[in-house]
């Protein structure tokens, strides 16, 4: 990697950390409702895996899905942060007309296709998202990211088999960060190297660290190689943690006070700004000020376009239920043409 | 005009609708090498290939899941369940996602699919295989549900489903894919939204939908035979429901019938005598009566079986009870 591409994707993850600090407190002002999952401490997965799967992007954009701890992914993949952060506030100018939230960001246009709320769930769409790729024959791939929960329900292993037997481009990227909701791995599955499934089906997998974001960005690199060369899926198996509990409502008493302490020590932006800073690349001062401008920015003009942004209007409740203006032949109403019935 | 069974009208539309849009492809167990179990997809697998008639393993939720999944990507896959029993398999990928996203994306994502799968009883099936389940997806908003009940319908409805840019159960029935009936020789489609009035009549309304239209339209016959003269509504589509055509029909015969195959609570009869109370119900000169399976899971044994679930004997029963005639 480049230098400015150190400083630039540096600059990413502190956006990232100051993005989800700044739902944090939004939520305890209580302009942002619901449930809300934050990234904190995960943030060299999303960056590396989605920097280098846009490297790729002369061909038009490949599909990204998730689950419901989104935020990050959906800006990583072009979401614009301002329309994640109205969306969050249950805005009209949201991702999803403030229709979704918090567990349900989606941006088509940049073709990030949702954050979804039920564990397991992206495993068969992430693959149909691929089977479309294949179909259409345009170079594109679908990237599908998990957490290690969801690998426990049914869906993972009805997914895999599939996608292993067609042959479907799709990237699984398994985010182990140790707990399912408030469970620990080892408590849930008795398999702790989520990747080692992955040979019931035939599938290349890999584990990797995933607080260092130039590992990240390596194991990323050979595994979207395999799944661009037509070989089928690949899954990609990261160790990270986060930091706050599993949800708002969540203060995470089911960790050891050490164990929290050690993972901080481990942080994926300090890991990566030390280097920079080790190697000449950067001064503190200038990180100071790198944080100082992301704050800014947040402040300024995220948090303020969300803020001033208008309500949806209750009169558009029962809007996007169905498509809006469907063609009449197909739709009706039944005319007078001829009963079924002879 | 030629006639065709129900399970050929199917299958020409499958034909028809592979071969106007190669982003059309069919999905689901045995359908493809194996020619699928009602024969829908006969042959299709050799004319179009593996990779558009997809034969998938037997796992609903998640094939359901991709066949969602390619359709948020442009596809327009037609997803068979072969029974709609295992298609609770699928609930949550129908029901949480391909209902929803349109709605939690704010119009921006959709999931142009067709869910189809035969509800209902045949010749002792059994709990497991006998369900019928419509009002399982009429409670759901995002979806369409119909349930043609000829074999016009069935070519002319699947071939709107599948162009349809919502996500649509059609539901399909053991009993009918060997029903007779005519579909013209040119290229048809019939509208998913609309019940209509297949009989008419003057003194009282018979609705049904799916296999129960066809119990309605026998004990019209029987009822006609006594110079009662029944009206016949077909709905067609059990969401929406058609309210005015059956509001007009009863102001015409001011009494009513709904014939359904679905158990009573919470069953299509309840929503359909529902909307009636509050469109019509000044026009009624009778209390409304609906004919629907027993509260109970399908039994095996061939007598238990036909006491659990109506037949054209039961309508003309109800039919006589509304008339004040039992």
């Amino acid at each position: 990697m480049s230098k400015i591409d150190r400083k630039r994707l540096l600059r990413e993850m502190v956006f990232f950390r100051r993005f989800e600090d700044r739902t944090f407190e939004a939520y305890m002002e209580r302009k942002i409702g619901g449930f809300l999952h934050l990234y904190s401490g995960q943030e060299a997965v999303a960056t590396g895996v989605l920097e280098v799967i846009q490297a790729e992007r002369g061909i038009g954009f490949d599909y990204v899905i998730t689950g419901y701890r989104d935020h990050i992914h959906a800006i990583k993949t072009g979401a614009r942060a301002r329309e994640v952060m109205a969306e969050l506030y249950g805005k009209e100018t949201g991702s999803s007309k403030g229709r979704g939230g918090s567990m349900h960001i989606f941006d088509p246009s940049v073709h990030f296709m949702g954050g979804y709320a039920l564990v397991g769930q992206p495993f068969p769409l992430a693959a149909g998202l691929a089977l479309a790729c294949k179909h259409q024959k345009e170079g594109r791939i679908a990237v599908c990211f998990l957490g290690d929960g969801a690998n426990n329900q049914g869906t993972f292993h009805e997914t895999m088999n599939m996608a292993a037997l067609w042959k479907l481009p799709v990237l699984f990227v398994c985010e182990n960060n140790l707990y399912a909701i408030g469970t620990a791995i080892q408590r849930s599955t008795p398999i702790i190297d989520q990747y080692k499934r992955l040979a019931a089906y035939n599938i290349p997998a890999s584990q990797h660290y995933g607080q260092d974001i130039e590992v990240v960005m390596e194991a990323t690199q050979s595994a979207v190689d395999h799944v661009r060369s037509g070989a089928g899926p690949y899954f990609l198996e990261l160790l990270t943690y986060r930091y706050r509990g599993h949800s708002m409502s969540d203060a995470g008493a089911y960790r050891s006070k050490e164990e929290v302490a050690e993972w901080m020590q481990q942080d994926p932006i300090q890991i990566l700004a030390q280097r920079l800073i080790e190697a000449g690349e950067l001064t503190e001062e200038e990180f100071k000020a790198m944080e100082q401008a992301v704050q800014d920015e947040i402040d300024n003009d995220i948090v303020k376009f969300a803020e001033e942004s208008p309500e949806p209007k209750v009169e558009e409740l029962t809007k996007y239920v169905l498509e809006d203006n469907p063609d009449p032949r197909w739709i009706g109403p039944l005319e007078a043409q001829g009963g079924g019935h002879g | 005009m030629a006639e065709l069974a129900y399970w050929e009208a199917l299958r020409r539309a499958h034909d028809e609708e592979l071969a106007n849009d190669p982003m059309v492809i069919a999905m689901g167990e045995d359908i493809g090498v194996a020619g699928g179990t009602y024969k829908v997809t006969l042959g299709l697998y050799d004319k179009y290939g593996e990779e558009r008639i997809v034969d998938t393993p037997i796992s609903e939720n998640s094939y359901t899941g991709i066949g969602i999944g390619a359709s948020m990507a442009g596809m327009r896959p037609i997803i068979e369940i072969m029974s709609i029993n295992f298609a609770l398999l699928a609930l949550d990928t129908l029901i949480n996602a391909a209902a929803k996203i349109r709605y939690m994306s704010g119009g921006r994502a959709q999931c142009p699919i067709v869910m189809r799968t035969p509800g209902g009883t045949a010749h002792q099936l059994a709990a497991q295989h006998s369900a019928r389940l419509a009002r399982l997806f009429m409670g759901t908003p995002g979806l369409r549900v119909v349930t043609p009940s000829t074999p016009l319908d069935a070519y002319g409805m699947l071939k709107s489903a599948v162009r349809c840019n919502d996500p649509v159960i059609f539901i399909e029935h053991e009993s009918m894919y060997n029903l007779k009936g005519e579909v013209p020789d040119e290229e048809v489609f019939r509208p998913l939204e609309g019940a209509e009035v297949i009989r008419e009549g003057t003194d009282i309304t018979l609705i049904g939908y799916n296999y129960s239209v066809h119990w309605c339209l026998s004990a019209a016959d029987k009822l006609a035979q006594e110079g009662i003269s029944a009206e016949v509504i077909d709905l067609r589509s059990l969401k929406p429901i058609d309210r005015e055509t059956i509001r007009r029909s009863i102001e015409k015969t001011h009494r009513v019938l709904v014939a359904e195959e679905d158990e009573a609570p919470v069953g299509v009869g309840s929503e359909v005598i529902t909307g009636i109370i509050e469109d019509c119900f000044f026009a009624l000169d009778a209390q409304p009566v609906r004919v629907h399976a027993a509260d109970v899971p399908v039994p095996y044994n061939y007598n238990l079986e036909k006491s659990a679930i109506p037949d054209a004997k039961d309508v003309y029963q109800g039919a006589l009870k509304v008339l004040g005639k039992v």
